[in-house]
């Protein structure tokens, strides 16, 4: 598997500390392990090239040479240089126009259907009124994929007879829109290839018709060199207002919009980060250029958990961690709170240097560990939940069988409730634990 | 060095015997040169270039430097021992020169082969000493990484009186569906009966999609409503098929991240199902891969691989501008071969995988 490139570059950089000054040949070490890393993540060759001489002339200046530690300053200089990148644009999304129009444009299996509902959605949730008109008369049934994508949401979806032209579809669902006064309307139109010359020409056309305020090319995030032609195409066929970056749920590092950005200069919009209709997120480049170089996405983690999290909830739990008085109880609040954040699996990737945790953290979601843990603690009276030590065998036994679990289930919960209370106690004195125990241990 | 280099220089090029099966057929390669191929490809990868320069550095990079000027001597002595040899190796016999390395290393990258592995072919091609041009010699490092896949290779059942099955599993939007429409026209258009599974039962109208395909070209179908278990919908398929004589099964799956652990598994237990319906079936199990996909590929091949053991890849929309490069890394690390390649959305256009045209590709 791929590693961070900040590992990497302390690797190659970090073993010169000691002697506190870095040589040439140091640097070209290091962006050597830049370039293969950028590469790595799909970012167009051409792209890197540029990048890594400026990285390169950024890091051969004297205080980065002299400093001890050269490998994070290194670090610091690609990211700042990604952000700048992927800053690219204008990021807004602009509804301007009464209907105000999105048509949304890519190739195949980039993501239009599910990222026109997931839009959509976002819509409603905004206070818009949203109308989705599916104008791709070639795949077989997508009309229908966008139909029970709008039922389910309770939005209108504008479909015509086949043969209609893709210009006549979309002017009926303008005059659909208008008719049932709706604000916002969502074009949906076929996957294509940038050399088909027909397809492009028709959708050329249709922006020149109708003049949507926004024009999203939908690109997958596990795109490989190609992004950067397809994008130009795109964009040299109709007015592209910004991307759609979808897929990034998988664990592409998605340099494919770096790529895009750089060379076309057209910003980022969303992000799609799930199959379900509400995973649409804005797009923030410190992130993603995080992303790209396996730091950890710390700030979503945050502001997720801002989000979760009140206040008062948290000056509690402080309370309770400093008072060492912390409970099964507390414990089952504290996984609630998680789970609500998202995916499990999602929020260890965030924390850097958890990468690796991630996959196995999901994995003991995926197969209910959390579930279980949880109905464990739910059979459990509320003196055990307060003090674990009057749990004796039959006690056990009884929340096994009460919660559906093996008696070495219940044995391990408590094993491990009691660790991590040991290890608070450490926290809570100031040292910091060696290691924390295997919470997501197959169960 | 230089006398302990001296006798290598001189030695004779080893002669192997022709023993190439499948066409390579590039009129520039002479015979010795693939048959060396032939030997590359039996030994280890990272054998070869140590073979050719016993000393070389352990950490002799694996990329040439992109700003190499060839024939600057008291420059090249600075730097890594391999690049200083090849470049002494150039001025010699007047072999390729390092920007032509250097720019066919770009056309390999550029094609999606990834910066670790053109830097392994190109630092492997370079080490030949018959190389008649840089595009030549990483031409046979590739095709020595590609796997054999006989054009007329179709699914067979493991008993007369049993179907053979194909089960389709792919990330999302790769065109599993649309190559099930084309495979099943395939089969049709040489005779076969043909029984379709909507084992997709999570995407809207992924089943209403395939059963438009399914009258298109004449098959069997079996779906069951949306939401419903996969696994259930391939197990009463394989049902149906036997019951009614059926010749092949193809299941369509839903398009699923290599990282959902939960999806994965659900794969596997449809696996299973066909295992214990039909035991020793060994079923076939398909990889559809866009050719549009970078590096991430290789993980996803990995990952499908490791859950429900794949025997073939069809590489999709190769008849965009991507040249799906990935496929190298796949084939060297799980040694799958390409069945098809996808080159348009009508029923006729799955084409069987040629390796030859396929590397050719990468350097128009």
């Amino acid at each position: 598997m791929f590693d961070a490139l900040s590992e990497r570059l302390r690797k190659t950089l970090g073993a010169l500390t000691g002697r506190g000054r870095v040589s040439e040949a140091d640097v070209d070490a290091a962006m050597r392990e830049v370039r293969l890393a950028l590469l790595e993540a799909d970012v167009n060759f051409k792209v890197v090239k540029d990048f890594v001489a400026r990285v390169r002339q950024r890091s051969t200046g004297a205080e980065i040479l002299e400093s001890l530690t050269a490998g994070q300053q290194v670090v610091k200089i690609v990211n700042e240089e990604l952000v700048a990148l992927l800053s690219a644009g204008d990021r807004t999304f602009h509804m301007t126009g009464n209907p105000s129009v999105v048509v949304l444009v890519g190739l195949q299996g980039s993501g239009k259907t599910t990222s026109a509902a997931k839009l959509a959605r976002l819509m409603v949730k905004q206070g818009r009124r949203p109308i989705m008109v599916a104008a791709d008369p070639y795949r077989p049934a997508a009309a229908d994929q966008l139909q029970t994508l709008g039922k389910s949401l309770d939005v209108p979806v504008f479909r015509a007879a086949t043969g209609t032209t893709v210009l006549a579809i979309a002017q009926g669902g303008l005059e659909a829109a208008r008719k049932q006064v709706r604000d916002t309307v969502i074009i949906d139109t076929a996957g294509r290839l940038t050399v088909d010359e027909p397809l492009m020409k028709e959708i050329a056309d249709l922006t020149a018709a109708i003049k949507p305020a926004e024009t999203l090319l939908v690109v997958d995030a596990m795109t490989g060199q190609e992004a950067v032609h397809v994008a130009e195409a795109f964009a040299a066929a109709v007015p592209v207002t910004g991307l759609v970056l979808t897929k990034i749920d998988g664990d592409a590092r998605g340099g494919a919009a770096l790529s895009i950005s750089a060379v076309t200069g057209l910003p980022v919009k969303f992000l799609g980060t799930g199959e379900k209709t509400d995973a649409l997120e804005p797009f923030h480049p410190d992130r993603l250029a995080g992303r790209i170089l396996g730091m950890g996405d710390v700030l979503t983690l945050i502001e997720r958990a801002q989000e979760t999290y009140d206040e008062k909830q948290t000056a509690r739990m402080t309370e309770k961690l400093r008072k060492n008085s912390f409970t099964l109880e507390d414990m089952l609040e504290q996984m609630e709170q998680v789970q609500k954040m998202g995916p499990m699996g999602q929020l260890m990737e965030m924390i850097p240097g958890m990468g690796g945790m991630a996959k196995q953290a999901q994995a003991a979601v995926d197969r209910g560990d959390l579930k279980r843990v949880q109905a464990i603690i739910r059979s459990m009276t509320p003196q055990e939940r307060r003090d674990p030590n009057v749990l004796n065998g039959s006690r056990r036994r009884r929340i096994a069988q009460g919660s559906g679990t093996r008696l070495q289930d219940v044995n391990q919960v408590v094993k491990q409730f009691t660790e991590l209370q040991k290890m608070m106690k450490q926290m809570s004195g100031g040292r910091f634990p060696r290691r924390i125990p295997g919470m997501f241990g197959q169960g | 060095m230089f006398l302990f280099r001296k006798p290598k220089q001189r030695e004779v090029e080893p002669e192997v015997e022709e023993t190439w099966e499948w066409p390579l057929g590039e009129p520039t390669v002479e015979p010795a040169a693939e048959a060396s191929a032939v030997e590359r490809a039996a030994v280890e990868p990272t054998a070869e270039p140590s073979a050719v320069e016993p000393s070389a550095q352990p950490v002799a990079p694996a990329v040439p430097e992109p700003d190499e000027t060839p024939g600057d001597l008291s420059e090249g002595l600075q730097k890594s021992r391999g690049g200083f040899m090849s470049r002494l190796r150039g001025l010699l016999k007047s072999g390729p020169a390092a920007a032509d390395w250097d720019s066919v290393e770009e056309m390999l990258i550029a094609g999606d082969v990834g910066g670790a592995l053109a830097g392994e072919v190109v630092e492997r091609a370079r080490a030949r000493k018959d190389a008649p041009s840089a595009e030549a010699a990483v031409r046979e490092e590739l095709a020595a990484l590609l796997i054999p896949s006989d054009p007329r290779w179709r699914p067979v059942p493991a008993a007369p009186d049993q179907p053979a099955v194909l089960l389709m599993v792919g990330v999302n939007g790769t065109g599993k569906t649309t190559t099930i429409g084309k495979l099943a026209h395939r089969y049709r258009a040489e005779g076969s009966t043909v029984l379709l599974a909507a084992a997709d039962t999570f995407r809207a109208a992924a089943i209403d999609q395939l059963r438009i395909w399914s009258d298109r070209s004449g098959c069997q179908f079996v779906s069951h409503v949306p939401g419903a278990d996969p696994a259930a919908v391939v197990y009463d398929a394989i049902d149906a098929a036997v019951a009614r004589h059926v010749d092949i099964v193809i299941a369509d799956t839903a398009g699923r991240l290599h990282t959902k652990s939960n999806l994965m598994d659900e794969l596997a237990k449809m696996r299973r199902v066909i295992d214990r319906r039909l035991p020793g079936a060994a079923p076939e199990v398909l990889f559809v891969l866009d050719a549009t996909t970078g590096q991430n590929g290789l993980a996803q091949a990995r990952v499908f691989h490791e859950t429900v053991g794949l025997t073939g890849i069809v590489l999709t929309k190769l008849d965009s501008t991507a040249k799906g490069g990935i496929v190298f890394a796949i084939e060297d690390a799980l040694h799958v071969p390409v069945r098809f390649v996808g080159v348009g959305e009508k029923l006729g256009d799955l084409l069987p995988f040629d390796p030859a045209a396929f590397v050719s590709a990468l350097f128009a």
